[in-house]
């Protein structure tokens, strides 16, 4: 029962619309710094567009994949109408508002800080001052999700909620706790300083705060994904889904455990104790256990559809899945990038084999692999899924939506494992320019060239992606039925309350962000001799 | 559905929830402050307590002992990007008048002959440190430094703000533009050599860095030879000194030389 169409289409089309303009940057920023290209001159231009690309892929466009997904889910899954589609409206208008006032600075030149702020470089105020609006309007949809849920629970005292939803909302409050470091830091530490109230900030402060959001947003972009591989794919391919109960512990999983271990992002900080290091390390290496568990659960699940559709044997039943439905091959892909980013992962989140990758290329190849392969390659297959559904049209262009699949996961594939490759061989991140005349990192040249063109490769798939959409809207109208989602081999007649509700989960969440974050951040915010002068970045 | 009932050690979800977590959380607590910390041969500590708190974070003072002294003396100013960015009009005509003594070498017009820097219309920034070393004697030069020993620390300001406000005229070095030399565009990555533009001028300016666009190639290759020997080592934290050592001697003609032919309208304005 899908009522507010538009909304979830206006919320699509604009995360869509921004992620193709960001593909843009990405593939330029690829090929200036490659071989291909002579130096650009200034690296200024650079910077300025890894901080647009970076905004937009990191804050607005997964953002507003997991808003118009999650009203998707809350009207579909609880058959109710959205209650607060005025609200629902209002952040989105929020998020527009917020993206074009965080942009404007950055084209013009005088923000040019990347998107992880990295203080004490400081931009301009409207740069921030609109990250913190997309985030705002985010936080209506979280209320709203909260609100939904609440009200079907009136309606339905006792009722299992619908595996969608709880997962759904979840991710919200997931996001909710999560955005609140970069939050506070932006609000108490940079946006004063930009605004010229104050001209010295801690910067390794703001490096903690900001380690509280950076691991949390990475499950937040993943919550899609994952809420895909259970409750869609199962159903688009004709299988069930193995275990309700353990899709449901793998959600809380992550509630409780994506956000307080975001210090493994600080390995090289000296500002943080090396034991608080090793507490997030530890709980880091928890966070595979989700992971482990949805692979698992989704391997027996697509077994199911497999020997539904007759496979035999102990790998007939893969053979006989049906690989021309695009939710199979997208699933089959992003778990192929999956493990690779996952085994990546591990890599980084260990002190001793991070320091040999730390700010290197490897890291930029493995966010790249595991958000813009594994995660966004499930964001095509939400949307091949439900466009029949929120434009009333048929999607008839399954080849070319095979197609599509085919090259972002080759392209993906052929950016980023050269990214690692130049990584482990010490290639340092965030840099403008590199000269492969010299003979120390000549060798390297070949990889980068193979990255850059993957990295159109990318660009090609992801325009395709939009056109497919596009025409999809001008095809013969359908009635695609009502919105459903996967149901499990047992079905959910009761659950036990803690699996229904979240209050035992965000109190722990809660608690372990005081336990791992409490004395790091106090301990900073009491010692006054920590500030550094501003470097305040941008056109004189 | 009640919070008594949620919240209880019978429920087995919640036992099992803090349980599991208490019970990872002080392992790691144990981990990460006792054993890793002892497992570390070169670190001593005074007791467990000792321990705890370093691999915490908390900071020690380090035992007083007097660093040694520096063969030479440092700069001791300090500059953030807009502290002179407003000069007051009195401050700028106060120095036009203590500027007249700069004429003889730096020129009328802030326009040098004599191979001295060309002053009119560099950053402020820059005029205010480098009078301050010279005073202190961080950077030292038998013409400048008699000069720079009187002044206050307001004459300092005044001259830097006079000299900031003049017009920069193009300098009078007549020989046509050179083309840019690889040293000038790209740096030297390897070397940690960065663009020389990212830091004076061209592309951006940090506090500090004059513009060097139609100085005399004389001077700027003096300066560079002499901070590429240690001769002059009045720089913050060594930021030029370790850009000369490992510029080679023809990089050094060619960023003169490319510079000396310049024009300054490229020259980025601060606030």
């Amino acid at each position: 029962m899908l009522v507010n169409r538009r909304l979830i289409l206006a919320h699509f089309w604009l995360a869509f619309a921004v992620f193709g303009l960001a593909l843009f940057l990405g593939a330029w920023q690829m090929l200036v710094r490659s071989p291909l290209y002579t130096w650009i001159g200034n690296p200024e231009w650079y910077y300025r567009s890894l901080t647009a690309h970076g905004t937009a892929m990191a804050y607005v466009f997964p953002t507003l994949v997991a808003m118009g997904f999650g009203y998707s889910i809350t009207e579909s899954a609880l058959e109710q109408r959205l209650v607060g589609a005025r609200w629902a409206w209002a952040g989105f208008s929020l998020i527009v508002v917020g993206a074009v006032t965080a942009m404007v600075p950055v084209a013009l030149g005088r923000a040019s800080v990347l998107y992880t702020f990295y203080p004490p470089l400081i931009g301009n105020a409207f740069y921030y001052v609109g990250v913190v609006l997309v985030v705002v309007g985010s936080w209506i949809w979280v209320a709203l999700m909260s609100v939904n849920l609440r009200v079907w629970k009136r309606a339905h005292p006792g009722k299992p909620v619908p595996l969608a939803m709880f997962a759904n909302v979840a991710g919200s409050y997931l996001w909710a706790w999560t955005s609140v470091g970069a939050a506070l830091e932006l609000l108490l530490q940079i946006i004063p300083v930009a605004l010229g109230v104050r001209t010295t900030i801690d910067a390794g402060l703001a490096r903690v705060f900001f380690s509280w959001t950076l691991h949390g947003i990475v499950y937040f972009w993943l919550m899609p994904t994952y809420i895909a591989y259970y409750t869609i794919v199962p159903r688009a391919i004709g299988g069930r889904v193995y275990s309700d109960a353990m899709a449901r512990i793998s959600f809380i999983l992550f509630l409780v455990v994506a956000m307080p271990i975001g210090l493994h992002h600080t390995f090289a900080d000296p500002q943080v104790g090396a034991g608080f290091k090793f507490i997030h390390s530890a709980f880091t290496a928890l966070v595979a256990l989700p992971t482990l568990l949805t692979v698992f659960t989704i391997c027996a699940s697509v077994e199911i559809a497999g020997r539904l559709r007759g496979g035999r044997g102990m790998f007939g039943w893969i053979a006989a899945l049906p690989w021309k439905n695009p939710i199979m091959l997208a699933t089959a892909f992003s778990f192929v990038m999956l493990g690779f980013g996952g085994a990546g992962g591990l890599i980084n989140m260990s002190y001793q084999l991070d320091s040999s990758v730390h700010n290197t290329q490897w890291i930029t190849g493995h966010f790249h692999l595991i958000f813009g392969g594994a995660i966004v390659i499930m964001y095509f297959a939400i949307a091949y899924d439900l466009w029949p559904h929120l434009t009333g049209r048929v999607l008839a262009d399954l080849l070319l939506a095979r197609i599509q699949l085919w090259l972002w996961f080759v392209g993906m594939i052929v950016t980023t494992f050269p990214w690692h490759w130049v990584g482990i061989l010490g290639m340092p991140r965030r840099m403008a320019y590199f000269d492969f005349s010299d003979p120390a990192i000549a060798p390297q040249a070949f990889s980068v060239t193979l990255s850059a063109i993957g990295a159109f490769v990318l660009l090609i798939s992801g325009l395709l992606f939009l056109f497919i959409l596009a025409r999809a809207h001008a095809s013969r109208a359908t009635d695609a039925g009502a919105y459903r989602f996967s149901v499990a081999v047992h079905p959910v007649r009761s659950v036990p309350l803690a699996l229904n509700g979240y209050a035992i989960w965000v109190a722990l969440m809660i608690a372990l962000t005081i336990t791992n974050y409490g004395y790091p951040i106090a301990a900073l915010v009491a010692r006054q001799d920590t500030s550094v002068p501003a470097v305040y970045v941008g056109a004189q | 559905m009640s919070a008594r009932e949620l919240f209880t050690f019978r429920n087995p979800y919640f036992s099992t929830g803090i349980g599991v977590t208490v019970g990872l959380l002080v392992l790691s607590v144990l981990g990460g402050f006792i054993l890793l910390p002892y497992a570390q041969s070169d670190l001593k500590f005074a007791g467990l307590w000792d321990a705890i708190c370093s691999t915490a974070g908390l900071p020690q003072r380090s035992a007083p002992a007097t660093a040694p002294a520096p063969a030479h003396r440092l700069s001791e100013a300090v500059l953030t990007p807009t502290m002179l960015a407003y000069p007051s009009r009195e401050s700028i005509g106060r120095g036009a008048t203590l500027a007249q003594r700069c004429a003889i070498c730096h020129g009328p017009t802030g326009i040098s002959r004599a191979d001295s820097p060309n002053l009119a219309g560099q950053y402020a920034s820059v005029i205010y440190k480098e009078l301050l070393d010279f005073r202190s004697g961080a950077r030292t030069n038998a013409v400048m430094s008699p000069f720079a020993v009187n002044l206050s620390d307001q004459d300092v300001a005044d001259v830097a703000a006079y000299f900031a406000y003049l017009p920069r005229l193009p300098a009078y070095h007549p020989e046509r533009q050179l083309p840019k030399p690889r040293i000038v565009i790209y740096g030297a990555p390897l070397r940690g050599i960065a663009p020389c533009g990212s830091c004076h001028g061209s592309l951006d300016n940090k506090a500090g860095s004059p513009w060097l666009e139609g100085q005399s190639e004389a001077y700027m290759k003096a300066q560079l030879q002499a901070l590429a020997s240690g001769q002059r080592s009045n720089d913050i934290s060594q930021q030029m000194r370790n850009i000369a050592r490992a510029m080679t001697p023809q990089e050094i003609g060619e960023a003169a030389a490319y510079y000396a032919s310049q024009p300054p309208d490229v020259v980025k304005a601060t606030d």
